[in-house]
Protein backbone atom coordinates (compact mmCIF):
# COMPACT_ATOMS: atom_id res chain seq x y z
CA UNK A 1 0.00 0.00 0.00
CA UNK A 2 1.20 3.41 -1.18
CA UNK A 3 -2.06 5.69 -0.64
CA UNK A 4 -1.32 8.65 0.98
CA UNK A 5 -4.15 11.53 2.20
CA UNK A 6 -2.79 13.60 -1.06
CA UNK A 7 -4.57 10.47 -3.12
CA UNK A 8 -6.99 11.75 -5.21
CA UNK A 9 -10.52 9.96 -6.29
CA UNK A 10 -10.84 9.85 -9.87
CA UNK A 11 -13.83 9.27 -11.61
CA UNK A 12 -14.24 5.55 -12.41
CA UNK A 13 -12.69 4.19 -9.27
CA UNK A 14 -15.19 1.83 -7.75
CA UNK A 15 -15.54 2.61 -4.35
CA UNK A 16 -16.54 0.74 -1.16
CA UNK A 17 -17.01 1.28 2.59
CA UNK A 18 -13.67 0.78 4.18
CA UNK A 19 -13.67 -2.47 6.65
CA UNK A 20 -12.81 -0.12 9.54
CA UNK A 21 -16.03 1.36 9.33
CA UNK A 22 -19.13 0.17 10.28
CA UNK A 23 -22.17 2.86 8.93
CA UNK A 24 -25.64 1.96 9.98
CA UNK A 25 -28.71 3.23 10.53
CA UNK A 26 -29.22 4.39 13.78
CA UNK A 27 -33.18 4.78 14.92
CA UNK A 28 -31.59 6.89 18.63
CA UNK A 29 -30.15 9.66 16.27
CA UNK A 30 -32.47 9.24 13.25
CA UNK A 31 -29.37 9.45 11.00
CA UNK A 32 -26.42 7.24 9.49
CA UNK A 33 -23.79 6.50 11.73
CA UNK A 34 -20.33 5.43 11.37
CA UNK A 35 -19.17 3.46 13.89
CA UNK A 36 -15.19 2.68 14.42
CA UNK A 37 -12.54 2.25 16.86
CA UNK A 38 -13.25 4.65 19.51
CA UNK A 39 -15.39 6.86 17.09
CA UNK A 40 -18.55 7.74 15.73
CA UNK A 41 -19.43 9.98 13.47
CA UNK A 42 -23.13 11.24 12.92
CA UNK A 43 -24.27 11.89 9.10
CA UNK A 44 -26.43 14.25 8.26
CA UNK A 45 -29.21 13.04 5.65
CA UNK A 46 -27.50 13.40 2.48
CA UNK A 47 -23.69 12.42 3.62
CA UNK A 48 -25.34 9.08 4.58
CA UNK A 49 -27.12 8.71 1.76
CA UNK A 50 -23.71 9.02 -0.61
CA UNK A 51 -22.40 6.43 1.55
CA UNK A 52 -25.08 3.56 1.42
CA UNK A 53 -24.00 3.87 -2.32
CA UNK A 54 -20.48 3.30 -1.67
CA UNK A 55 -20.77 -0.63 -2.12
CA UNK A 56 -17.65 -1.53 -4.04
CA UNK A 57 -20.52 -1.72 -7.58
CA UNK A 58 -20.32 1.55 -8.28
CA UNK A 59 -17.85 4.18 -9.38
CA UNK A 60 -17.48 7.74 -8.24
CA UNK A 61 -18.89 9.21 -11.36
CA UNK A 62 -21.80 6.50 -11.18
CA UNK A 63 -22.28 7.31 -7.44
CA UNK A 64 -22.57 11.18 -8.35
CA UNK A 65 -24.93 10.86 -11.49
CA UNK A 66 -27.18 8.75 -9.11
CA UNK A 67 -27.59 11.33 -6.50
CA UNK A 68 -27.65 14.07 -8.54
CA UNK A 69 -31.03 12.46 -10.25
CA UNK A 70 -32.71 12.18 -7.17
CA UNK A 71 -32.20 15.82 -6.41
CA UNK A 72 -33.39 17.53 -9.55
CA UNK A 73 -30.44 20.07 -9.14
CA UNK A 74 -26.75 20.12 -9.90
CA UNK A 75 -24.89 18.92 -6.88
CA UNK A 76 -22.79 16.59 -9.10
CA UNK A 77 -19.87 18.67 -7.86
CA UNK A 78 -20.77 18.27 -3.89
CA UNK A 79 -21.31 14.88 -4.05
CA UNK A 80 -17.86 14.40 -5.30
CA UNK A 81 -16.21 17.21 -2.96
CA UNK A 82 -17.87 14.47 -0.05
CA UNK A 83 -16.55 11.71 -1.59
CA UNK A 84 -13.11 13.09 -1.33
CA UNK A 85 -13.38 13.98 1.68
CA UNK A 86 -14.69 10.65 2.53
CA UNK A 87 -11.87 9.33 0.82
CA UNK A 88 -9.30 11.48 2.89
CA UNK A 89 -10.73 10.90 6.25
CA UNK A 90 -10.76 7.02 4.97
CA UNK A 91 -14.28 6.16 5.53
CA UNK A 92 -14.09 4.91 1.95
CA UNK A 93 -11.78 3.17 -0.03
CA UNK A 94 -10.97 2.72 -4.07
CA UNK A 95 -11.94 -1.18 -4.92
CA UNK A 96 -9.15 -2.38 -7.08
CA UNK B 1 -10.02 13.95 26.57
CA UNK B 2 -9.65 15.34 23.46
CA UNK B 3 -7.13 13.62 20.95
CA UNK B 4 -5.35 15.17 17.70
CA UNK B 5 -7.85 15.71 15.46
CA UNK B 6 -11.18 15.39 17.67
CA UNK B 7 -13.40 18.61 19.10
CA UNK B 8 -15.14 18.23 22.07
CA UNK B 9 -18.43 18.52 21.94
CA UNK B 10 -21.91 18.37 23.77
CA UNK B 11 -23.72 17.57 20.96
CA UNK B 12 -24.96 14.14 22.82
CA UNK B 13 -28.27 15.39 23.09
CA UNK B 14 -28.23 14.09 26.48
CA UNK B 15 -27.17 10.72 25.11
CA UNK B 16 -24.52 8.30 26.71
CA UNK B 17 -22.86 7.55 24.10
CA UNK B 18 -20.25 5.94 25.63
CA UNK B 19 -20.93 3.06 27.80
CA UNK B 20 -17.69 1.44 29.68
CA UNK B 21 -18.54 -1.76 31.59
CA UNK B 22 -15.66 -3.02 34.31
CA UNK B 23 -16.05 -6.48 34.59
CA UNK B 24 -13.89 -7.05 36.76
CA UNK B 25 -11.07 -5.55 39.50
CA UNK B 26 -9.28 -8.77 38.84
CA UNK B 27 -5.85 -8.70 36.79
CA UNK B 28 -2.90 -10.66 36.08
CA UNK B 29 -1.05 -7.53 35.47
CA UNK B 30 0.16 -5.26 38.38
CA UNK B 31 0.54 -2.16 36.58
CA UNK B 32 1.86 0.56 38.89
CA UNK B 33 -0.70 3.31 37.08
CA UNK B 34 -3.40 1.23 36.96
CA UNK B 35 -6.71 3.24 37.19
CA UNK B 36 -8.70 0.62 39.20
CA UNK B 37 -8.85 1.60 43.08
CA UNK B 38 -6.23 1.59 45.76
CA UNK B 39 -8.62 -1.06 47.83
CA UNK B 40 -9.97 -2.64 44.35
CA UNK B 41 -9.58 -6.00 46.35
CA UNK B 42 -12.10 -5.21 48.43
CA UNK B 43 -14.73 -5.14 45.60
CA UNK B 44 -15.83 -8.48 45.10
CA UNK B 45 -19.79 -8.34 44.96
CA UNK B 46 -19.48 -8.86 40.26
CA UNK B 47 -22.22 -8.25 38.90
CA UNK B 48 -23.34 -11.70 37.43
CA UNK B 49 -24.38 -12.17 33.78
CA UNK B 50 -28.29 -11.56 33.85
CA UNK B 51 -27.08 -7.96 35.55
CA UNK B 52 -25.16 -6.83 33.11
CA UNK B 53 -27.11 -8.03 30.10
CA UNK B 54 -29.77 -5.59 32.39
CA UNK B 55 -27.03 -2.72 31.80
CA UNK B 56 -26.55 -3.14 28.43
CA UNK B 57 -30.36 -3.37 27.28
CA UNK B 58 -31.13 0.03 29.81
CA UNK B 59 -28.23 1.52 28.00
CA UNK B 60 -28.86 0.78 24.68
CA UNK B 61 -32.54 2.22 25.56
CA UNK B 62 -31.26 5.21 25.97
CA UNK B 63 -29.09 5.54 22.99
CA UNK B 64 -25.66 4.19 23.96
CA UNK B 65 -23.89 2.93 20.77
CA UNK B 66 -20.05 2.37 21.75
CA UNK B 67 -19.43 0.00 24.05
CA UNK B 68 -16.31 -0.77 26.11
CA UNK B 69 -15.55 -4.02 28.13
CA UNK B 70 -13.04 -3.38 30.39
CA UNK B 71 -11.56 -4.12 33.79
CA UNK B 72 -9.63 -4.99 35.04
CA UNK B 73 -8.94 -7.84 32.78
CA UNK B 74 -12.19 -8.92 30.80
CA UNK B 75 -11.06 -12.19 29.90
CA UNK B 76 -10.98 -13.59 33.29
CA UNK B 77 -14.80 -13.09 33.02
CA UNK B 78 -16.15 -16.58 31.68
CA UNK B 79 -19.17 -15.00 30.25
CA UNK B 80 -17.57 -12.71 28.01
CA UNK B 81 -18.69 -14.19 24.80
CA UNK B 82 -22.16 -14.63 26.31
CA UNK B 83 -22.30 -10.80 27.08
CA UNK B 84 -20.79 -9.40 23.64
CA UNK B 85 -23.38 -11.31 21.74
CA UNK B 86 -26.02 -9.84 23.70
CA UNK B 87 -24.35 -6.40 23.32
CA UNK B 88 -23.86 -7.12 19.30
CA UNK B 89 -27.55 -8.42 19.26
CA UNK B 90 -28.89 -4.71 20.69
CA UNK B 91 -26.64 -3.06 18.38
CA UNK B 92 -23.60 -1.48 20.12
CA UNK B 93 -20.59 -1.48 18.46
CA UNK B 94 -18.19 -3.53 20.94
CA UNK B 95 -15.12 -2.98 21.85
CA UNK B 96 -12.64 -5.31 24.13
CA UNK B 97 -10.20 -3.58 26.11
CA UNK B 98 -7.53 -5.98 27.06
CA UNK B 99 -4.39 -6.58 28.40
CA UNK B 100 -4.16 -9.64 25.92
CA UNK B 101 -3.52 -12.22 28.64
CA UNK B 102 -5.72 -15.18 27.87
CA UNK B 103 -6.91 -13.96 25.10
CA UNK B 104 -6.37 -17.43 22.93
CA UNK B 105 -6.88 -18.21 19.55
CA UNK B 106 -9.97 -20.12 20.38
CA UNK B 107 -11.46 -17.48 22.43
CA UNK B 108 -10.50 -14.93 19.69
CA UNK B 109 -12.64 -17.10 17.61
CA UNK B 110 -15.40 -17.27 19.94
CA UNK B 111 -15.58 -13.68 20.31
CA UNK B 112 -15.21 -12.84 16.34
CA UNK B 113 -18.38 -15.29 16.50
CA UNK B 114 -20.09 -13.34 19.11
CA UNK B 115 -19.60 -10.53 16.41
CA UNK B 116 -17.00 -8.69 18.62
CA UNK B 117 -16.06 -5.50 16.26
CA UNK B 118 -12.63 -4.30 17.60
CA UNK B 119 -9.81 -5.07 20.34
CA UNK B 120 -7.85 -2.46 22.48
CA UNK B 121 -4.69 -4.04 23.44
CA UNK B 122 -2.50 -2.85 25.97
CA UNK B 123 1.67 -3.17 25.24
CA UNK B 124 4.22 -1.22 27.72
CA UNK B 125 7.41 -1.67 25.51
CA UNK B 126 8.94 -3.00 22.80
CA UNK B 127 10.79 -5.70 24.23
CA UNK B 128 10.21 -8.60 26.85
CA UNK B 129 12.59 -7.44 29.87
CA UNK B 130 10.76 -3.99 30.27
CA UNK B 131 7.34 -4.81 29.38
CA UNK B 132 7.45 -8.07 32.28
CA UNK B 133 9.00 -5.82 34.57
CA UNK B 134 6.48 -3.13 34.29
CA UNK B 135 3.61 -5.41 34.52
CA UNK B 136 5.48 -7.45 37.26
CA UNK B 137 4.49 -10.41 35.24
CA UNK B 138 5.77 -12.52 32.32
CA UNK B 139 3.62 -10.98 29.82
CA UNK B 140 5.24 -9.55 26.61
CA UNK B 141 5.21 -12.82 24.58
CA UNK B 142 1.38 -13.46 25.67
CA UNK B 143 0.48 -10.10 24.33
CA UNK B 144 2.61 -9.95 21.60
CA UNK B 145 1.23 -13.45 20.41
CA UNK B 146 -2.07 -12.05 20.96
CA UNK B 147 -1.54 -8.69 18.90
CA UNK B 148 -0.50 -10.86 16.13
CA UNK B 149 -3.35 -13.23 16.35
CA UNK B 150 -5.77 -10.91 16.27
CA UNK B 151 -4.50 -9.17 13.02
CA UNK B 152 -4.61 -13.14 12.22
CA UNK B 153 -8.41 -12.91 12.63
CA UNK B 154 -9.13 -9.64 11.33
CA UNK B 155 -10.55 -7.76 14.01
CA UNK B 156 -9.52 -3.57 13.41
CA UNK B 157 -6.92 -3.44 16.45
CA UNK B 158 -6.11 -0.64 18.91
CA UNK B 159 -2.48 -1.18 20.25
CA UNK B 160 -2.56 0.99 23.53
CA UNK B 161 0.80 2.07 24.77
CA UNK B 162 0.20 3.78 28.76
CA UNK B 163 3.80 6.32 28.72
CA UNK B 164 5.73 7.13 31.60
CA UNK B 165 9.09 7.62 32.35
CA UNK B 166 9.95 4.35 31.79
CA UNK B 167 9.09 3.19 28.59
CA UNK B 168 8.64 6.78 26.45
CA UNK B 169 11.92 6.84 25.11
CA UNK B 170 11.06 3.10 23.72
CA UNK B 171 8.60 5.20 21.21
CA UNK B 172 10.89 4.64 17.88
CA UNK B 173 10.99 0.97 18.52
CA UNK B 174 7.20 0.87 19.97
CA UNK B 175 6.21 2.71 15.99
CA UNK B 176 8.40 -0.18 14.44
CA UNK B 177 7.21 -3.01 16.17
CA UNK B 178 3.21 -1.68 15.48
CA UNK B 179 4.26 -1.50 12.32
CA UNK B 180 5.02 -4.85 11.82
CA UNK B 181 2.11 -6.27 13.79
CA UNK B 182 0.07 -4.18 11.52
CA UNK B 183 -2.17 -2.18 14.28
CA UNK B 184 -4.83 -0.35 12.36
CA UNK B 185 -4.45 2.16 15.48
CA UNK B 186 -1.38 3.20 17.65
CA UNK B 187 -2.31 4.85 20.84
CA UNK B 188 0.45 6.73 22.85
CA UNK B 189 -1.57 7.39 26.02
CA UNK B 190 0.27 9.75 28.80
CA UNK B 191 -0.57 8.19 32.11
CA UNK B 192 -3.13 10.59 33.82
CA UNK B 193 -2.20 10.84 37.44
CA UNK B 194 -5.20 9.01 39.53
CA UNK B 195 -5.10 6.22 41.56
CA UNK B 196 -2.15 3.92 41.39
CA UNK B 197 -0.45 6.79 38.87
CA UNK B 198 -0.71 9.58 41.56
CA UNK B 199 1.05 7.11 44.29
CA UNK B 200 4.14 6.50 41.64
CA UNK B 201 3.56 9.85 40.44
CA UNK B 202 7.34 11.05 40.90
CA UNK B 203 8.60 7.99 39.81
CA UNK B 204 6.52 8.04 36.29
CA UNK B 205 6.16 11.26 35.05
CA UNK B 206 8.62 11.86 31.95
CA UNK B 207 10.34 15.03 31.56
CA UNK B 208 9.30 17.83 29.07
CA UNK B 209 12.17 16.55 27.05
CA UNK B 210 11.12 13.03 27.16
CA UNK B 211 7.56 13.99 26.24
CA UNK B 212 8.42 16.65 23.17
CA UNK B 213 11.14 14.30 21.75
CA UNK B 214 8.51 11.26 21.78
CA UNK B 215 5.92 13.55 19.89
CA UNK B 216 8.20 14.63 17.29
CA UNK B 217 8.81 11.14 16.70
CA UNK B 218 5.08 10.10 16.35
CA UNK B 219 4.73 13.41 14.13
CA UNK B 220 7.57 12.11 11.76
CA UNK B 221 5.53 8.69 11.81
CA UNK B 222 2.49 10.27 10.77
CA UNK B 223 4.05 11.69 7.60
CA UNK B 224 5.51 8.35 6.39
CA UNK B 225 2.38 6.49 6.91
CA UNK B 226 -0.16 8.40 6.03
CA UNK B 227 -3.45 6.40 6.25
CA UNK B 228 -1.54 2.98 7.37
CA UNK B 229 -2.20 3.76 10.67
CA UNK B 230 -3.26 6.08 12.99
CA UNK B 231 -1.37 7.30 15.42
CA UNK B 232 -3.05 9.17 18.59
CA UNK B 233 -0.74 10.58 21.21
CA UNK B 234 -2.83 11.26 24.38
CA UNK B 235 -2.36 14.69 25.71
CA UNK B 236 -0.01 14.42 29.04
CA UNK B 237 -2.03 17.71 30.56
CA UNK B 238 0.41 17.83 33.26
CA UNK B 239 2.60 19.80 30.50
CA UNK B 240 -0.12 21.68 29.16
CA UNK B 241 -1.67 25.14 30.56
CA UNK B 242 -5.15 24.23 29.82
CA UNK B 243 -6.70 21.15 31.50
CA UNK B 244 -8.07 18.56 28.97
CA UNK B 245 -12.04 18.47 28.65
CA UNK B 246 -12.45 15.48 30.61
CA UNK B 247 -15.03 12.66 29.57
CA UNK B 248 -16.91 15.74 27.28
CA UNK B 249 -18.24 17.15 30.65
CA UNK B 250 -19.53 15.57 33.83
CA UNK B 251 -22.40 13.00 33.30
CA UNK B 252 -22.59 14.36 29.36
CA UNK B 253 -21.48 11.51 27.14
CA UNK B 254 -20.19 8.90 29.11
CA UNK B 255 -21.09 6.29 31.38
CA UNK B 256 -18.85 3.91 33.30
CA UNK B 257 -20.21 0.69 35.34
CA UNK B 258 -17.98 -0.44 37.98
CA UNK B 259 -17.75 -4.18 38.71
CA UNK B 260 -19.76 -4.14 41.70
CA UNK B 261 -22.61 -2.38 39.26
CA UNK B 262 -22.01 1.25 40.80
CA UNK B 263 -22.47 3.64 37.98
CA UNK B 264 -20.07 6.19 37.22
CA UNK B 265 -19.73 9.63 35.14
CA UNK B 266 -16.10 8.65 34.76
CA UNK B 267 -13.92 5.37 35.86
CA UNK B 268 -12.07 7.30 38.22
CA UNK B 269 -15.06 9.41 39.62
CA UNK B 270 -15.04 7.25 42.91
CA UNK B 271 -12.55 9.40 44.26
CA UNK B 272 -14.59 12.11 45.14
CA UNK B 273 -16.02 10.98 48.30
CA UNK B 274 -18.43 13.03 49.09
CA UNK B 275 -20.64 11.99 46.17
CA UNK B 276 -22.83 8.63 46.16
CA UNK B 277 -22.86 7.04 43.04
CA UNK B 278 -26.02 4.82 42.61
CA UNK B 279 -26.13 0.89 41.74
CA UNK B 280 -27.62 -0.13 38.24
CA UNK B 281 -28.08 -3.04 41.25
CA UNK B 282 -31.35 -1.07 42.59
CA UNK B 283 -32.10 1.68 40.41
CA UNK B 284 -32.85 2.21 37.01
CA UNK B 285 -30.10 3.34 34.81
CA UNK B 286 -31.66 6.03 33.58
CA UNK B 287 -32.94 7.23 36.73
CA UNK B 288 -29.32 7.53 37.68
CA UNK B 289 -28.18 9.27 34.42
CA UNK B 290 -30.74 11.93 34.61
CA UNK B 291 -31.88 12.55 38.21
CA UNK B 292 -29.34 10.97 40.54
CA UNK B 293 -27.79 14.26 42.54
CA UNK B 294 -24.21 12.66 41.29
CA UNK B 295 -24.64 12.74 37.85
CA UNK B 296 -25.84 16.25 38.49
CA UNK B 297 -23.55 17.35 40.88
CA UNK B 298 -21.55 18.80 37.82
CA UNK B 299 -23.62 19.32 34.94
CA UNK B 300 -22.97 22.54 32.94
CA UNK B 301 -21.35 25.64 34.89
CA UNK B 302 -23.61 26.22 38.05
CA UNK B 303 -21.24 24.42 40.03
CA UNK B 304 -17.86 26.38 39.19
CA UNK B 305 -16.22 29.16 40.94
CA UNK B 306 -13.51 31.61 39.60
CA UNK B 307 -11.76 31.30 37.61
CA UNK B 308 -13.66 29.08 36.14
CA UNK B 309 -17.27 30.94 36.52
CA UNK B 310 -15.98 33.75 34.49
CA UNK B 311 -13.84 32.08 32.05
CA UNK B 312 -14.27 32.51 28.22
CA UNK B 313 -13.03 28.86 27.86
CA UNK B 314 -15.70 27.44 30.57
CA UNK B 315 -16.86 25.64 27.58
CA UNK B 316 -14.40 24.11 25.81
CA UNK B 317 -13.22 22.27 28.84
CA UNK B 318 -15.99 22.47 31.43
CA UNK B 319 -13.39 23.75 33.95
CA UNK B 320 -11.02 20.57 33.46
CA UNK B 321 -11.78 17.24 35.76
CA UNK B 322 -13.01 17.19 38.79
CA UNK B 323 -11.97 14.32 40.53
CA UNK B 324 -8.36 15.99 39.51
CA UNK B 325 -9.62 18.65 41.05
CA UNK B 326 -10.40 17.11 44.30
CA UNK B 327 -7.22 14.75 44.04
CA UNK B 328 -4.70 17.73 43.89
CA UNK B 329 -6.88 20.78 45.82
CA UNK B 330 -9.10 19.06 47.65
CA UNK B 331 -12.50 20.43 46.19
CA UNK B 332 -14.25 19.17 43.38
CA UNK B 333 -15.44 22.58 42.66
CA UNK B 334 -12.13 23.88 42.61
CA UNK B 335 -10.72 24.68 38.27
CA UNK B 336 -8.29 22.12 37.35
CA UNK B 337 -5.21 22.94 38.72
CA UNK B 338 -3.55 21.67 34.99
CA UNK B 339 -5.16 24.97 34.17
CA UNK B 340 -2.50 28.06 34.68
CA UNK B 341 -5.33 30.53 35.68
CA UNK B 342 -6.05 28.09 38.35
CA UNK B 343 -5.02 29.56 41.90
CA UNK B 344 -3.70 25.96 42.63
CA UNK B 345 -1.20 26.42 39.22
CA UNK B 346 1.77 25.38 41.62
CA UNK B 347 0.04 22.01 42.66
CA UNK B 348 1.54 21.37 39.24
CA UNK B 349 4.06 23.10 38.35
CA UNK B 350 5.83 22.60 41.48
CA UNK B 351 5.80 18.94 40.44
CA UNK B 352 7.27 19.49 37.25
CA UNK B 353 10.14 21.47 38.27
CA UNK B 354 11.24 19.01 40.69
CA UNK B 355 12.28 17.81 37.65
CA UNK B 356 12.80 14.01 36.57
CA UNK B 357 12.06 12.16 39.64
CA UNK B 358 12.92 12.65 43.67
CA UNK B 359 17.06 12.78 44.46
CA UNK B 360 16.65 9.00 46.02
CA UNK B 361 14.44 7.12 43.78
CA UNK B 362 12.39 4.70 45.22
CA UNK B 363 10.74 1.18 43.78
CA UNK B 364 7.36 1.56 42.10
CA UNK B 365 4.15 0.33 44.29
CA UNK B 366 3.22 -2.30 41.87
CA UNK B 367 -1.49 -2.64 41.78
CA UNK B 368 -1.19 -5.64 44.43
CA UNK B 369 -3.87 -6.65 47.13
CA UNK B 370 -2.82 -4.89 50.34
CA UNK B 371 0.11 -2.63 48.67
CA UNK B 372 -1.48 0.63 49.84
CA UNK B 373 -3.10 0.54 53.70
CA UNK B 374 -6.28 0.99 53.72
CA UNK B 375 -6.03 3.83 55.92
CA UNK B 376 -4.48 5.61 52.91
CA UNK B 377 -7.56 4.70 50.84
CA UNK B 378 -9.60 7.92 49.42
CA UNK B 379 -10.06 11.04 51.15
CA UNK B 380 -6.61 10.48 53.27
CA UNK B 381 -4.50 9.62 49.92
CA UNK B 382 -4.79 13.61 49.23
CA UNK B 383 -2.88 14.20 52.67
CA UNK B 384 0.03 11.96 51.32
CA UNK B 385 2.87 14.32 50.50
CA UNK B 386 2.54 15.63 47.00
CA UNK B 387 5.57 14.22 45.96
CA UNK B 388 4.28 10.71 46.37
CA UNK B 389 0.93 10.87 45.59
CA UNK B 390 -0.48 7.70 41.97
CA UNK B 391 -3.52 6.35 37.73
CA UNK B 392 -4.67 6.02 34.75
CA UNK B 393 -4.49 5.21 31.33
CA UNK B 394 -7.61 4.65 29.87
CA UNK B 395 -7.14 6.20 27.26
CA UNK B 396 -8.56 4.95 24.64
CA UNK B 397 -11.95 4.46 25.02
CA UNK B 398 -12.90 5.60 28.10
CA UNK B 399 -11.18 9.13 27.73
CA UNK B 400 -11.27 9.78 24.50
CA UNK B 401 -15.01 10.02 23.81
CA UNK B 402 -15.77 12.13 21.09
CA UNK B 403 -19.33 12.74 18.82
CA UNK B 404 -18.20 14.51 15.62
CA UNK B 405 -20.68 15.70 13.71
CA UNK B 406 -20.43 15.73 9.92
CA UNK B 407 -22.25 17.86 8.13
CA UNK B 408 -23.11 18.06 4.34
CA UNK B 409 -25.44 19.69 3.00
CA UNK B 410 -26.75 19.52 -0.23
CA UNK B 411 -28.95 21.61 -2.43
CA UNK B 412 -32.34 20.56 -2.52
CA UNK B 413 -31.94 19.29 0.80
Amino acid sequence: MTETDTDTLSAEALVEMNPMYLLRWEPSQDAHVLLYPEGVVKLNETAGEILTYCTGERSVAEIAAAIDAGYGDDVRERVLNFLEVAYAKGWIRTKS
Amino acid sequence: MPKDGSAPSLDGAGIPMWLVCELTYRCPLHCAWCNNPLDFDSYRNELDTDEWIRVLREARAMGSLQLGFSGGEPMLRDDLEELVAEAERLGFYTNLITSGMGLTSERLEKLKAAGLKQIQLSLQASERELTDTLVSAKAFDQKLAAAREIKRQGFPMVLNVPICRQNIDDTANILALAEDIGVDYLEFANIQYYNWALLNRSELLPSREQVEAAEAMVAEARQRLGKRMTIYFVIPDYFDDRPKACMNGWGAIHLTIAPDGTALPCQEARVIESLEFPSVRNTPLAEIRHDSPAFNEFRGDGWMRDPCRSCPEREQDFGGCRCQAYLLTGDATNADPVCAKSPHHDRISSVLEAGTGPAIPRPLIMRRRGAVSHRLHGRQSMKLPHDSLAGTVIAGLVLTAVLSVVAVVLAGN
